[in-house]
């Protein structure tokens, strides 16, 4: 049971839920930048929800099937093509052994998840299949897939080909995208100027997006409360003595690009952050293309908690829908 | 020292020890974190000590962030109770200062720098007072370090000279991150010292490259047999500067797996470092060459 890789697309990688318990030794918990879009995949394909899965950036692989699955394909939406024929996004549809999964131009969203009946059955890293290229942690060999690599597959539940997500729950970003950010760890370190337009600027997403953290720009600088550095920390005023950082804690090194590190983060580092973005909007930034405009939106507790149960309700209903 | 508690999102509570950095700041820090492990509170599924600060992620539907940050306050006065002693072990890290790889790295990212003229060395040396490099290389390796936090990316130990605050060496990180840092090079930023466990971005300045493996995903280094990542919080570290023909023949024995590094098990107490910083570091020292 495998299937062989033709062509990886531009980078591919296999992701679960990740791997929680490193994040104190460096090693972050990784796992689908959009967590929703791969449970709801390996929930279409008969899987556990925290299965590996494919993760596609931007473009997809081309896959050719050595036994018959069920396969379906969630998050960012591209034609998907089993052979000549087209295949929708958020369902299940079967493939048989001898054809071949590949995909169209992108369309929306950034990151398209392939879960396979079975699951991506490479060997476990730390709990986790979850692929982490920095640490050559996970994924095949560590490594995003390439060309010529056989994926194993695990033993496949029962599923039903045809099942879908209903489309009101695919929520993907909206735009201008809204990332909701509680304020807290360094906020006192800049001007009540700065807060506040910090939340005015339309920023957008720059080219440096990746798994690790993304980066957004074309918003004001940020001006520093004035104060004499900390010993330790470093002479310029975005630098604090080095500590931890929060996954969706947002960096701003000199007080000029906003960087909000995501499920493959550094652990920690010499940058002031200014809050976080709460855990609800997490995976919405997994589905952001660089160039797309973004706005930070401020909230308290209260509402990143509210945001956390809607979200939770979000996949009961999904897991709802598939039963 | 005053600690500040703050929410990191709704998952995350971070607790600054003490905006400067020091080692009683690390010390409570530390200590906080254990007291946090003994304690077993529901829904914490992460503790991370940092230099002066730590971190713990939990899980808000099993607790409140409310409730998380009353837990973590009650045991502020337990570790500050807690004895700043400490069992660990002194490690020798041989150094190839001033290297190929790292300078043609830092030369490739020359513009994101404060002195975009010089080397990372060079400037290291001239802001701290130093007339060579050469001294200032002198006064990186002569005293032991002490690794005050583990992470960034896989494993990369942060360590905090064990000298007065006047002698500590300060540098300011690149103005903006690099995209690129060599495996194993010696980094520095703020008042710290850095080993990158991997090739990567980064942001402190490059002084040189050690041919020692300190994280190994695959297990297959002679002493990452048992654990990938080698540094923990508390370990002490001496530098021992090499030539170019020395980090050939230390990475020859880390290929043909026959690398052991120099390790010795000594005592560190923080109010007898404190007392006699000298006859401190002489006596950690001593325990390398004996071992």
């Amino acid at each position: 049971m495998s299937v062989k890789v033709i062509k990886p697309g531009l980078l591919t990688t296999v992701q679960d839920l990740g791997r929680p318990g490193y994040f104190h030794l460096g090693i972050p918990m990784g796992g689908a930048m959009d967590r929703l879009a791969l449970r709801a995949g390996n929930m279409l394909v008969g899987n556990d929800e925290g299965a590996a899965a494919l993760e596609a950036v931007f473009m997809g692989p081309e896959l050719a099937f050595e036994a018959d699955a069920v396969v379906a394909v969630t998050g960012a939406e591209m034609p998907i093509f089993v052979d000549d024929e087209e295949q929708q996004g958020w369902t299940a549809f079967e493939i048989k052994a001898g054809q071949v999964l590949s995909f169209g131009f992108l369309k929306s969203g950034a990151r398209a998840y392939i879960a396979i009946s079975g699951g991506i059955d490479t060997p476990p890293a730390l709990g986790s299949r979850s692929t982490y290229a920095i640490g050559a942690l996970g994924g095949v060999n560590g490594r995003a897939i390439a060309a010529e690599d056989v994926l194993p597959l695990g033993q496949a539940g029962t599923s039903k080909t045809g099942a879908t997500v209903p489309p009101e729950l695919r929520r993907g970003p909206g735009s201008p995208a809204e990332l909701r950010v509680l304020p807290g760890l360094y906020w006192h370190r800049i001007t009540e100027a700065a807060q506040e337009h910090f939340f005015e600027d339309d920023w957008t997403v720059a080219p440096e997006a990746d798994r690790m953290g993304y980066r957004f720009r074309n918003g004001r600088p940020l001006e520093f409360v004035e104060r004499e550095q900390p010993f330790g920390a470093g002479s310029d005023p975005s630098n604090i003595v080095d500590g931890c950082y929060p996954y969706g804690s947002v960096q701003v090194p000199g007080g000029t690009e906003p960087i909000v590190l995501h499920r493959d983060a550094v652990s920690g580092g010499g940058y002031f952050m200014i809050g976080t973005v709460i855990s609800a909007d997490m995976d919405l930034i997994g589905q952001l293309q660089p160039h797309v405009p973004v706005k930070f939106v401020k909230v308290d507790m209260d509402t990143a908690l509210d945001a956390r149960h809607e979200r939770a309700a979000q996949i009961d209903a999904i897991r709802a829908a598939l039963r | 020292m005053k600690t500040r508690y703050s929410f990191g999102g709704d998952e995350h509570i971070f607790v600054e020890v003490d905006e400067e950095m020091s080692l009683d700041a690390f010390f409570k820090s530390l200590s906080m974190t254990n007291a946090v492990r003994d304690s077993n509170i529901e829904g914490v599924t992460e503790i991370c000590p940092a230099n002066a600060s730590f971190q713990i992620k939990f899980d808000p539907d099993q607790i409140h962030p409310n409730d998380m940050l009353a837990e973590l306050k009650k045991l502020e006065s337990t570790a500050e109770a807690a004895e700043k002693r400490m069992t660990t072990r002194i490690i020798e890290v041989p150094v190839y200062y001033n290297d190929p790889w790292t300078h043609e790295t830092l030369m490739r990212f020359r513009e994101r720098h404060q002195d975009p003229d010089g080397t990372d060395l060079e400037y290291a040396a001239r802001i701290n007072g130093f007339d060579t490099v050469d001294q200032f290389i002198e006064a990186h390796h002569a005293n032991p370090w002490f690794v005050s936090m583990v992470g960034f990316v896989s494993g990369l130990p942060f360590l905090y000279q064990l000298v007065e605050r006047e002698r500590q060496l300060q540098v300011p990180k690149y103005l903006r991150p690099r995209t690129d840092t060599p495996k194993l090079t010696v980094g520095y930023g703020g008042c710290f010292s850095c080993i990158y466990s991997v090739r990567g971005a980064g942001g402190y300045q490059m002084f040189g490259i050690t041919p020692m493996p300190i994280f190994d995903p695959e297990q297959k280094t002679s002493y990452l047999k048992d654990f990938m990542v080698f540094f923990k919080p508390g370990d002490i570290v001496k530098w021992n500067p090499i030539d170019r023909a020395e980090y050939d023949r230390i990475l020859k024995e880390v290929e043909a797996g026959t690398y052991e590094p120099k390790i010795a098990e000594v005592e560190f107490d923080l109010d007898a470092f404190n007392k006699d910083i000298e006859g401190t570091n002489a006596k950690l020292k001593e325990a390398l060459n004996v071992c």
